[in-house]
């Protein structure tokens, strides 16, 4: 368990001595906004260094040192915010944010700030700074061995490029519901490609993954020569892909990252801003039934040391494991402060911002879908004619209409309930609300996936985890070249 | 260093400082970019006020170089020590890694020791008021339409930046460039309770050549309305035509295909293509970075390579890449100054560009496209597939609006296949077309 000293000491060393900034000064800025009629305000420091690493054609010579770092202050008055951002950490600039911010609210206000006493919930990851974990030669090092795995697999491997990238991440938070609260957080990703060519054909595979620790963890995993491996077999199983079918078919999904599904096709749709304006698909489907009973979906922010896992939210909310489908039937959405406020519910601790520079709204952290009964060859040998797609790029939802889609990357053509032959990566599309009622049989190999997730939202970047059994879904449109030839 | 105070001259001295730095610290050769910028984004929503929003950017990157090696290293923390800590980091970098002889800063004589003046800068002295009061004509004049029944709302922004470039060739260079925009983002539903979304928005560098508040909005209400009763298609072969805001990710994927990166990762599906059909005839796509005013326009590249006017396909026929210096010595070619991306590259046709309804016309029976989803294009091999929404045509008149399709081929085809071109270009950002008709794809629905 990581040590509170370890928080404190990186808080005072980043985020406030450099500008000679107090936990009175955040106490004053808060005040500041405070002082005009507002229901709440925060502010948030944050200290970020990222480094990436990556070797093309044999050689390590890219590699970036990025520092960010700075402060948000935000006021809110009933569905209003005021915010402001600073690249600069000084008393004097944290005040002037604060004027802007409060902007939105009008009236003065004498009363005093809620005192703040808050314990921190319970760590989902070590404190290590990744950087600081391997040295150059080391991590030089590292990324040889997925080079030369690679290039040892095949003599159709024509091209490798590997890139390691890690995070080592402060946060400080303080708000007038009488929170203060740091956090440290670390996140490194391995992500490997590959391009392999037989008989002038083309075609590309990759791996990634990675999560909230040091390199050390990453190695010990075997991840190098596993992403290696990895992206050489699917690189080269696309060199034999035929073109995907067109048309409405049954879909066996993969375990693990195709639970991309669920982020798109419901999780998005369940987030608590959508749902307070009422421009989610799922509005009012509160305790309906949108599923099988053997279907239950839930966003878990503190599995130990996952990419999508956070101690506490940007807010300093403790994350929680939040049931949204429970046996077939909508039980819960994700929200922030804002939003749970304005709806009269509690945050689920699912207020996430890409940065200072940005405001926090609700955000998934992992999003999966637990076990079912049926083995995954009971769940092929079932289908007489459809797709089986096990690697996918991402996707994309329209809340609103809750027409979503995500792209196959790895999928094969089942013929008579046996894996037939690859196909082509083909997009998938489908209706959000209706899709799980699809969902005919659900496997009990859950897995989630190696952690290599980004969602945007908004124009807000933040890390996430997916996960699933396999599933079969009775009915899903592939957007391949060829006809259903029945 | 404080927003108020910091003038070009301030951050060019600031930028200076880096290079001189860098050099004290061993590096052979180095090259600086700082930006800043300034801005606010007012949204209502609804009829009210929903946020204020105060932007104060600021950044400053470094790359060294200690003979072919290199490091990069960025930060916004522009303190003189940190600075300090920054080109370090660099250097730490660069001294560390290994050798590349493609590395180095930009031929000399490439460089924009003199470049124009584009006119790319008109600060907006707009204050809260008046951009909630703009915001609310906006989405009012959405909302005057019956059936939009809720908002996501309508937003404006005025954003003003300042870039100072330099490298230890001597090269220092400097230009400033507002950007300011409105947007509107509507909701309408039908009797059975389906919702449908879709916006629409206004971008330049002179916030009074941007569409009017009511214009946009009223855009917004009829792109969202037109959606309502939308429904599936059977699975078909059909023509396609791609409105001219989705039509410019066609040209995104080709810019993306033709970049050097992707030539010399050989991740491309143009890869040999040099001097072959690669668009229909009669098709020239012509990069304008010197447009005045233009949406992406600029005068020198990110490494401070002049800009220039040039055609990359002539007739069909592919003739240029977009390569940076370093890509471009990869591929043993020179720099097209496209390090940082496109400026203004526009599709343009030799044969008479057609109005909406001559494109209906043209179209016959097939697919309109407003909307793509997905990331469904592989770039190695020009595979496509994505998730469309649009109209289905019949005798060339909209017959009914559709979703929940995908539509696929392959991009080289497609390029080939274009057989029509609309007269009326989007010209909002770095990729500029009119609609585009290609012959023949292939849908996919119930």
């Amino acid at each position: 368990m990581p040590d509170e000293r370890v928080t404190d000491g990186a808080v005072r060393r980043y985020l406030l001595d450099p500008g000679e900034l107090t936990p009175q000064t955040l106490e004053q800025t808060l005040a500041h906004a405070w002082s005009r009629a507002c229901d709440y305000a925060d502010v948030y420091l944050q200290h970020s260094q990222h480094e990436s690493l990556t070797i093309e054609n044999g050689v390590v010579k890219d590699a970036a040192f990025t520092l960010e770092q700075g402060a948000g202050v935000r006021a809110a008055l009933g569905e209003k915010t005021g915010f402001a951002y600073s690249e600069e950490l000084s008393p004097e600039q944290l005040l002037e944010a604060a004027q802007a911010a409060r902007s939105i609210a009008h009236g003065d206000r004498q009363a005093r700030l809620p005192q703040s006493s808050s314990t921190p919930p319970p760590a989902v990851c070590g404190y290590d700074n990744p950087l600081q974990n391997l040295d150059m030669e080391q991590k030089i090092a590292l990324l040889r061995e997925v080079d030369e795995t690679a290039r040892g697999l095949a003599p159709e491997v024509k091209k490798v490029t590997a890139t390691l990238a890690s995070t080592y991440e402060v946060i400080l938070i303080a708000s007038t519901e009488g929170v203060y609260q740091a956090d440290i957080r670390p996140l490194v990703r391995l992500s490997v490609s590959v391009i392999a060519e037989r008989d002038g054909r083309r075609e590309i595979g990759g791996h990634g993954g990675g999560g909230r620790y040091g390199y050390s963890q990453l190695l010990e995993t075997g991840a190098p020569a596993r992403f290696a491996q990895e992206a050489v077999r699917v690189a080269l199983l696309n060199l034999e892909s035929q073109e995907a079918p067109a048309g409405t078919m049954t879909v066996v999904l993969g375990h693990g990252w195709p639970g991309v599904l669920l982020h798109e096709a419901i999780g998005h749709g369940l987030e608590g801003d959508a749902i307070r304006k009422g421009t989610s698909a799922f509005t009012h489907l509160m305790g309906q039934r949108v599923a099988s009973p053997e279907v239950t979906v839930v966003d878990n922010g503190t599995l130990p040391d996952r990419r999508g896992s956070l101690r506490m939210d940007d807010e300093g909310t403790p994350t929680q494991n939040t049931v949204l489908i429970e046996d077939g039937i909508i039980r819960g959405f994700l929200y922030d402060r804002l939003n749970a406020r304005l709806c009269k519910t509690e945050s689920t601790g699912n207020g996430r911002r890409e940065s200072y520079a940005h405001q926090p709204m609700p955000r998934m952290t992992n999003t999966y879908m637990q076990a079912g009964t049926h083995s995954p060859e009971e769940i092929l040998a079932s289908v007489d004619h459809g797709l089986y797609a096990v690697g996918f790029n991402g996707g994309q939802v329209d809340i609103t209409s809750g027409k979503f889609v995500f792209s196959a990357s790895e999928a094969y053509l089942i013929k008579d309930g046996k894996i037939a032959h690859p196909v082509k990566g083909a997009t998938l599309i489908g209706d959000g609300p209706s899709v799980l009622r699809r969902v005919s049989m659900v496997g009990d190999d859950l897995e989630l996936d190696d952690g290599i997730g980004t969602c945007g939202k908004d124009g807000q970047q933040v890390p996430v985890g997916v996960g699933q059994p396999t599933l079969r879904v009775d009915k899903l449109t592939v957007g391949g070249t060829r006809m259903h030839d029945g | 260093m404080t927003a108020e105070s910091a003038s070009a001259q301030d951050l060019r001295t600031c930028v200076q400082q880096a290079l001189d730095q860098a050099r004290r610290q061993g590096a052979t050769a180095a090259a600086v970019s700082l930006d800043r910028g300034e801005g606010l984004t007012v949204s209502v929503r609804l009829g009210e006020l929903e946020t204020i929003e105060r932007e104060q950017d600021q950044g400053l990157s470094i790359t060294a170089y200690f003979g072919q090696r290199r490091g990069h290293a960025s930060s916004t923390d522009l303190r003189e020590d940190s600075i300090e800590r920054t080109v370090e980091a660099a250097c730490q970098i660069a001294r560390s890694t290994e050798e590349d002889p493609c590395h180095g800063l930009p031929d000399e004589d490439r460089l924009a020791f003199e470049y124009p003046e584009l006119d790319l800068h008109h600060p907006w002295d707009l204050d809260n008021d008046e951009a909630v009061r703009l915001a609310l004509e906006c989405e009012d004049a959405a909302r005057a339409d019956a059936r939009i029944a809720n908002s996501e709302g309508a937003e404006v922004r005025r954003y003003d930046g300042i870039r100072v470039l330099g490298n230890s060739l001597g090269f220092m260079g400097t230009y400033r460039r507002s950007s300011h925009d409105l947007s509107c983002c509507v909701v309408a539903a039908d009797e059975a309770g389906a919702q449908e979304r879709d916006y629409w928005h206004s971008t330049h560098c002179d916030w009074r050549k941007m569409q009017d508040p009511g214009t946009v909005g009223r855009i917004a209400a009829e792109r969202t309305v037109r959606r309502l009763g939308a429904r599936p298609l059977a699975s078909c072969v059909a023509p396609v035509l791609f409105e001219a805001p989705v039509a410019r990710s066609l040209l995104g994927h080709f810019v993306g295909a033709a970049s050097g990166r992707a030539l010399y990762h050989e991740a491309s599906f143009l890869l040999g293509r040099k001097d072959e059909q690669v668009w229909a005839e009669g098709i020239t796509l012509t990069e304008y970075p010197h447009e005045v005013g233009g949406a992406a326009s600029a005068p020198f590249d990110a490494e401070g390579v002049a800009t220039q006017e040039r055609t990359v396909v002539d007739n069909g026929i592919l003739r240029g890449w977009f390569l940076s210096s370093y890509s471009a010595r990869r591929l043993g070619l020179a720099s097209t100054g496209n390090a940082g991306g496109v400026r203004n590259l526009v599709l343009e046709s030799r044969e008479p560009a057609l109005s909406w309804d001559e494109l209906l016309q043209r179209l016959g029976r097939g697919l309109v496209v407003t909307e793509l989803m997905g990331q469904g294009v592989n770039q190695v091999t020009g595979d496509y597939s994505r998730g469309a929404t649009g109209f289905w045509v019949e005798n060339g008149a909209v017959a009914h609006p559709v979703h929940e399709i995908t539509i696929a081929g392959s991009l080289p085809d497609m390029y080939r296949d274009i057989v029509a071109v609309g007269v009326e270009q989007d010209r909002r950002g770095s990729l500029q077309t009119g609609a585009l008709l290609v012959d023949r794809m292939q849908i996919a629905g119930v």
